[in-house]
């Protein structure tokens, strides 16, 4: 990196501006805004009671095109195996390897060959956990890590996700507030990826047709408890 | 890319005279604005929303310095790179030694206009590093090799049956020698070709549409899902963005997220919002082992402080071109460079010079729906009107019309004389047939009738003849 090409950038920036590097009650207005961070008009429809807020997450993820159905813990593995079957998918799937979905009864499921792990060009169908779900625009917000590579969110044609009711929150600051409480202030994972509904294009003619580059049909399995 | 923006009046004839450009228009016209009320309808608090956008945008100009250095700072603590290009010159040389220095023979790009700004393709294609385009819109113009025509929506000026003679001759060397009829069909080819080359690159390279201070991460909003295979699979992710794409915080950027997609498409979210920050971690199972943000002035600094600031608010939505009825009429193309609409011809002027771009402002009937429908508010009529005046001051103006000018200045401050030649140019235009009500033809207004016939003046005199007629007196307050 040139320290000249930074300064002659940063300089122009403040020469324009007629001030030398920002100071005084700017500088800190611009700090007390990074440390709490205000947060815009509020959203009335991302305002609801839990249980009303999985009702409108549900509205919303369909409405963009993602298939929902509830379930309890214990038939988690077979609402997945019956959604393969009804829609003529493959029994197989890369799962990611999170100790959440781990606890489902996928030993009851026989027909159902899984492997754990990234996610390989050919793959047709992956199962992921989410780190949360939106209830304004019917959103699913997944965390990279260790328990949730990216690519299974982008890589097969049928992305089935397991969500929890409890994650479910209104909007995107109560993501933001659970992303810093779980990762700590200013940290973030590699990658947060929101996903609303099946990847789209309107490239052509302006006709949405799903399946651009990423998954084709997304299902989203909320578990209740 | 080339501008050919100082060929505007040409480019405007072509466009005019296109069928296959003036059916893709029409779709334009129905499909995004309409799809926009409905959004922006749907949500009560949407006006709200475009205030606080605004004023983030605003505190993010006024601030800017700090922001990127935050940035900066935020980015480098997590083992990424941030690399400052003052010029585009500077940015293509940036990003071209990053992709050597990992001895890249492709890099998968997802759409970006910085990057056309810039030229990088051409660029990349000189050194023998083969870039592509992996957003399907396009991917299809460099098929064509043609230049976007919207900033969202990069092959709106084709048809479909265009695309699929694109794809036909492109895709039959690939092994697929049928001509396709349907869209699915179109985008299922397009993905299965595309697939192959995003398992083989070895850089992704992104735009961004807003980078967060706070945590150091670049944010994108996409349809398709290519921009987070980009920044995925390949084991480089450069992130090209410009400076004025810094904003403070994630709450921020929630805010700018709700009026973003319903502005552009109209819809309630995009498909795909992705933070990235840094590299990959020890653990990750994937992504990119190197993570860089270019960051790029080209002249935008020199707004700052200026009556043009506003311009720097733009979040890239494209409805004041889905809103335009000159855009709606001549598509991107015409506008010679970038940035088409009433956006373009505000900012294209900025960063390629007034002497090239000085007819694009001029391209506006100031009917104000693009200011009307911007998330941010910018206040592009005034925008134009701005350039307009600097044209004249710089005697950029054609001849013809500044001569019309002066002369039309010289009669306005001689009332008397202006009744009378009023007067008379009325009488003169009764002679040539206002029984009709219209003209079909008429001398030296070839270029108004040549299209349209032009609406006669109505009968009884000139506006000052009738008011005097009818009594009419000075109003005083």
């Amino acid at each position: 990196m040139s320290p000249t090409a930074r300064s002659q950038i940063l300089d122009g920036i403040r020469r324009s501006l007629h001030r030398g590097e920002l100071s005084g009650a700017a500088r800190q207005a611009a700090e007390a805004r990074l440390g709490a961070p205000p947060r815009g008009p509020a959203v009335a429809r991302g305002q609801l009671p839990p249980a009303e807020r999985t009702v409108l997450f549900r509205q919303w993820a369909e409405f963009n095109n993602a298939t929902v159905v509830r379930a309890a813990p214990s038939e988690v593995a077979a609402e997945v195996a019956a959604y393969l079957a009804r829609n003529n998918l493959p029994a197989e799937a890369a799962m990611a390897p999170s100790p959440q979905l781990d606890a489902y009864d996928w030993a009851g499921q026989p027909m159902l060959s899984l492997r754990r792990g990234a996610a390989r060009g050919s793959d047709h169908v992956s199962i992921t956990g989410a780190f949360a779900g939106i209830a304004e625009t019917g959103t699913l917000v997944m965390a990279s890590g260790p328990d949730h590579p990216v690519s299974l969110n982008l890589l097969p044609d049928t992305h089935i996700v397991v969500l929890r009711e409890a994650d479910i929150v209104g909007g995107y600051e109560e993501v933001w507030a659970k992303l810093r409480q779980r990762y700590g202030k200013d940290r973030m994972p590699r990658t947060v990826n929101t996903i609303t509904g099946p990847s789209r294009t309107g490239d052509i003619e302006q006709a949405i047709e799903l399946g651009a580059h990423g998954p084709r049909r997304l299902h989203i399995v909320i578990v209740g408890e | 890319m080339q501008s050919t923006a100082h060929d505007f009046k040409h480019n405007v004839d072509d466009a005019l005279a296109d069928p296959n450009l003036q059916d893709s228009l029409s779709k334009l016209k129905v499909g995004f604005s309409e799809r926009r009320r409905q959004a922006a309808e749907r949500l009560p608090e949407f006006e709200a929303l475009r205030d606080a956008a605004r004023d983030i945008k605003n505190h993010a100009l006024a601030n800017l310095d700090f922001y990127l250095e935050e940035f900066e700072r935020k980015v480098a603590g997590l083992g990424g790179h941030v690399h400052w290009a003052p010029t585009a010159a500077d940015a293509r040389r940036i990003i071209a030694d990053l992709c050597r220095s990992v001895g890249a023979k492709t890099v998968a790009k997802s759409k970006s206009m910085v990057s056309e700004e810039i030229a990088l393709n051409d660029h990349l294609e000189a050194l023998g590093i083969a870039p592509i385009e992996t957003d399907l819109g396009e991917y299809i113009i460099q098929l064509r090799h043609e230049p976007p025509s919207h900033i969202i929506a990069p092959a709106v000026h084709l048809t479909k049956d265009q695309v699929a003679d694109t794809f036909l001759e492109h895709h039959r060397a690939l092994g697929f020698t049928k001509r396709l009829t349907e869209r699915n069909d179109l985008v299922a080819e397009a993905r299965h070709v595309l697939r192959e080359k995003f398992l083989k690159a070895d850089v992704g390279l992104t735009g961004a549409n807003f980078l967060v201070a706070e945590t150091g991460s670049s944010m994108l909003v996409t349809n398709e899902g290519n921009a987070d295979l980009s920044n995925t699979l390949p084991r480089m992710h450069i992130v090209l963005a410009s400076i004025e794409k810094v904003i403070p915080t994630l709450e921020d950027a929630a805010v700018l997220l709700r009026v973003l997609a319903r502005s552009a498409t109209g819809q309630e979210s995009s498909s795909y919002t992705t933070l990235n920050t840094g590299p990959k971690r020890p653990d990750d199972l994937d992504g990119p082992s190197q993570y860089h943000v270019v960051i790029l002035d080209n002249g935008r600094s020199s707004v700052l402080g200026t009556k043009m600031q506003d311009m720097l608010r733009c979040i890239r939505c494209g409805a004041c071109m889905n809103h335009c009825p000159v855009y709606g009429a001549i598509g991107g193309h015409a506008y010679g460079w970038v940035y088409p609409g009433p956006i373009g011809a505000v900012l294209t002027p900025q960063l390629i010079g007034v002497e090239e771009a000085g007819n694009l402002p001029n391209a506006s009937t100031f009917c104000g729906r693009c200011e009307s429908v911007c998330p941010v508010r910018i206040p592009l009529p005034n925008l134009m009107r701005h350039w307009r005046e600097r044209e004249f001051e710089r005697h950029l103006t054609p001849r013809a019309v500044r001569q019309g000018l002066a002369l039309w200045s010289f009669a306005a401050h001689r009332p008397k004389l202006y009744r009378r030649l009023s007067g008379l140019a009325n009488r003169l235009l009764a002679l040539f047939g206002r029984a009709h009500g219209h003209y079909r033809t008429l001398p030296l207004a070839g270029g108004w009738t040549r299209f349209r016939d032009l609406p006669a003046p109505p009968a009884g005199g000139t506006f000052h003849a009738q008011w005097a007629r009818h009594g009419g007196a000075r109003t005083r307050p």
